[in-house]
């Protein structure tokens, strides 16, 4: 068993039942202190009740927890204060107005200093660009602003972690943009940030770490570099020239795959991690092969993702 | 950090502001009000006087004083409409919070759930003392405008000066408000098992109407003395002379017993409950 004390979130075992079904099953996290971690999975794969039992919402049926060194949820009282959290989308009272809302949640906390909380609140609002709809009754705002003032709420106070549940969902591409650069400024500051998401090019573009759940396990572990290590490796070669490009692929020992687009021949054919493709493209050109292009790619954290928690609608059972 | 907000009394007054900013709240309240200003306005202007004795309790009164307008408004908004609001506020506490997702939230904060639950309490019991002050406040003044206002004449009798009624008044309001603590508790515990806080409220002013009725079947007397309406109306004790403080006491009492029990159900209930909405 790893020692807990280098992760701002553990879990050894956690279990989660409803009735019958696992929702979640002995999935053992560990969120090192100062990373952004993306906690990936479909819809349904447990990620929401794995971030309940953290925040100590929902009761473990079995395994343990540790938040940022405290027992959950036997040590709530403490580890809560420094945790932020926007879980499952913001909820607000639609009647108050964005800053009475962020007054009301603020004051629920016994930690939160009255003296400082327009202070406090003022700077949360001014983060996420709400300083002008402060005002603003919550139910007039849009799915936008709510998921911004939602960020606002987990920023009241300085914390040391940020779970993000879904964070950029109903933001337009500035407000996602946006929530990208503050999560990057917040981690600068040295505070964990584990964000779950489905928007795999958002993990690739945020995250150092990431975990895969599929049907209530973590099916993969790890920094994103390790993970992208272990993608395949493909040569993408575009050519006019489809036998003679075929031909020469084959003499270097490859099995391409080939389609037509546009009248051009796609050639890509699985290689090693590492490959150089330095000495095929020479082949190629001694060929006289007419090239329009010639790539050696990674595959996708996506197809990654689709690997390992399975194709299409019907992933979870 | 404040000494007030280590006992936690900034959630208290975020409850109290939360809930008398609302409208609904307001509406209640202001639905309440109404109960006396038409009761005064019917006597006011129909021309039968009644005979002593007729009709409920104190009504053949109120046009000679205008100060019985609160106790008989009091006797007549008890069986159903204040139950129904209170059972509103009381039914609305935790279910209206989860069926919003502000719950969550205030669990992250974290509040704590015992301290949540008892800072929802107070709001409730907030709520029903506004509730009966209202009632006594505007039967007494559209009470004293439409009426003669002077020494009220007791059900004993005995005549009290206008100073010492409006004494009585304030006790019945507090009689009022200790009667609904039981429903106020039963509201919360039934609040606690659902996130649709409209069976919440449904349930718990269902409840005080099966109470009623059940105190009212005289094959089940046994039982009487402890269903929690059962004392509703004793509050027409403290306008005998002496003050009879036999029924404030059982009352406060039974009162006692069904928050206890309740809130009991209530703590067990939340405090182990997964807040999945």
């Amino acid at each position: 068993m790893t020692s807990a004390e280098n992760y701002a979130v553990w879990t050894s075992e956690l279990t989660k039942q409803f009735g019958g079904q696992t929702a979640v099953n002995k999935i053992n996290l560990a969120v090192p202190k100062g990373s952004v971690f993306g906690f990936l999975g479909p819809n349904g794969s447990g990620k929401t009740t794995t971030i309940r039992m953290l925040l100590g919402l929902a009761d473990a049926t079995d395994g343990e927890i540790e938040l940022l060194g405290n027992k959950m949820p036997k040590q709530a009282e403490q580890a809560l204060p420094r945790v932020g959290a926007l879980v499952e989308g913001p909820a607000f009272y639609p009647y108050l107005s964005g800053k009475v809302n962020l007054r009301r949640l603020d004051s629920a906390s016994k930690n939160a200093d009255p003296k400082t909380r327009e202070q406090r609140i003022d700077r949360a609002l001014a983060k996420v660009g709400l300083t002008n709809a402060a005002n603003k009754k919550v139910h007039k705002y849009s799915l936008g602003m709510k998921q911004r003032l939602g960020i606002a709420n987990a920023l009241l106070q300085e914390r040391d972690l940020l779970v993000l549940d879904e964070p950029t969902n109903g933001l337009d591409p500035q407000g996602t943009r946006e929530v990208r650069n503050l999560i990057r400024s917040l981690s600068s500051d040295g505070t964990t940030i584990l964000v779950s998401s489905h928007l795999l090019s958002e993990i690739e573009q945020l995250c150092s770490h990431v975990a895969v759940m599929s049907a209530g396990k973590i099916v993969a572990q790890g920094s994103l570099a390790e993970l992208q290590a272990q993608n395949q490796t493909y040569l993408k070669v575009v050519t006019p020239d489809a036998e003679k490009t075929l031909k020469a692929l084959t003499d270097a020992g490859m099995k391409p795959k080939q389609e037509t687009k546009h009248g051009l021949e796609i050639f890509t054919s699985e290689v090693e991690h590492g490959f150089d493709g330095d000495e095929v493209l020479r082949k190629l050109l001694k060929a006289k092969i007419k090239i329009k292009s010639f790539a050696v790619e990674q595959a996708s954290l996506e197809d990654r993702f689709v690997d390992l928690t399975g194709e299409g609608f019907d992933v979870v059972q | 950090m404040s000494s007030s907000n280590r006992l936690g009394m900034s959630l208290v007054w975020s409850e109290l502001w939360v809930l008398f900013r609302r409208w609904r709240t307001l509406a209640m309240l202001g639905a309440i009000a109404l109960i006396p200003v038409f009761l005064a306005l019917a006597v006011y202007w129909s021309s039968d006087t009644l005979a002593p004795g007729e009709g409920p309790p104190f009504l053949d009164r109120v046009s000679q004083n205008g100060l019985f307008v609160g106790y008989t408004s009091t006797i007549l908004a008890l069986p159903l409409f204040l139950p129904l609001t209170i059972g509103v506020v009381a039914g609305d506490t935790i279910a209206g919070e989860a069926n919003q997702g502000t719950l969550r939230y205030l669990l992250i904060s974290p509040a704590g759930r015992i301290r949540l639950l008892i800072t929802k309490f107070i709001g409730a019991i907030a709520f029903v003392i506004a509730g009966t002050a209202t009632l006594m406040i505007a039967g007494a003044i559209i009470g004293s405008i439409l009426f003669p206002v002077g020494p009220v004449t007791l059900i004993s009798g005995d005549v009290i000066s206008v100073a010492e009624s409006v004494w009585r008044m304030a006790l019945v309001a507090s009689y009022t408000t200790v009667s609904m603590l039981g429903l106020v508790a039963i509201g919360m515990f039934i609040s606690t098992l659902t996130v649709v806080p409209v069976g919440a409220m449904a349930a718990t002013v269902v409840l005080s109407g099966v109470s009623q009725i059940l105190d009212n079947i005289p094959q089940l007397e046994l039982i009487h003395e402890f269903l929690f309406t059962h004392y509703w109306l004793g509050f027409v004790d403290l306008l005998r002379q002496p003050i009879d403080y036999a029924s404030f006491g059982s009352n406060a009492l039974l009162q006692l017993a069904y928050v206890v029990i309740f809130g009991a159900l209530a703590y067990s209930r939340f405090a182990s409950k997964d807040i999945l909405s």
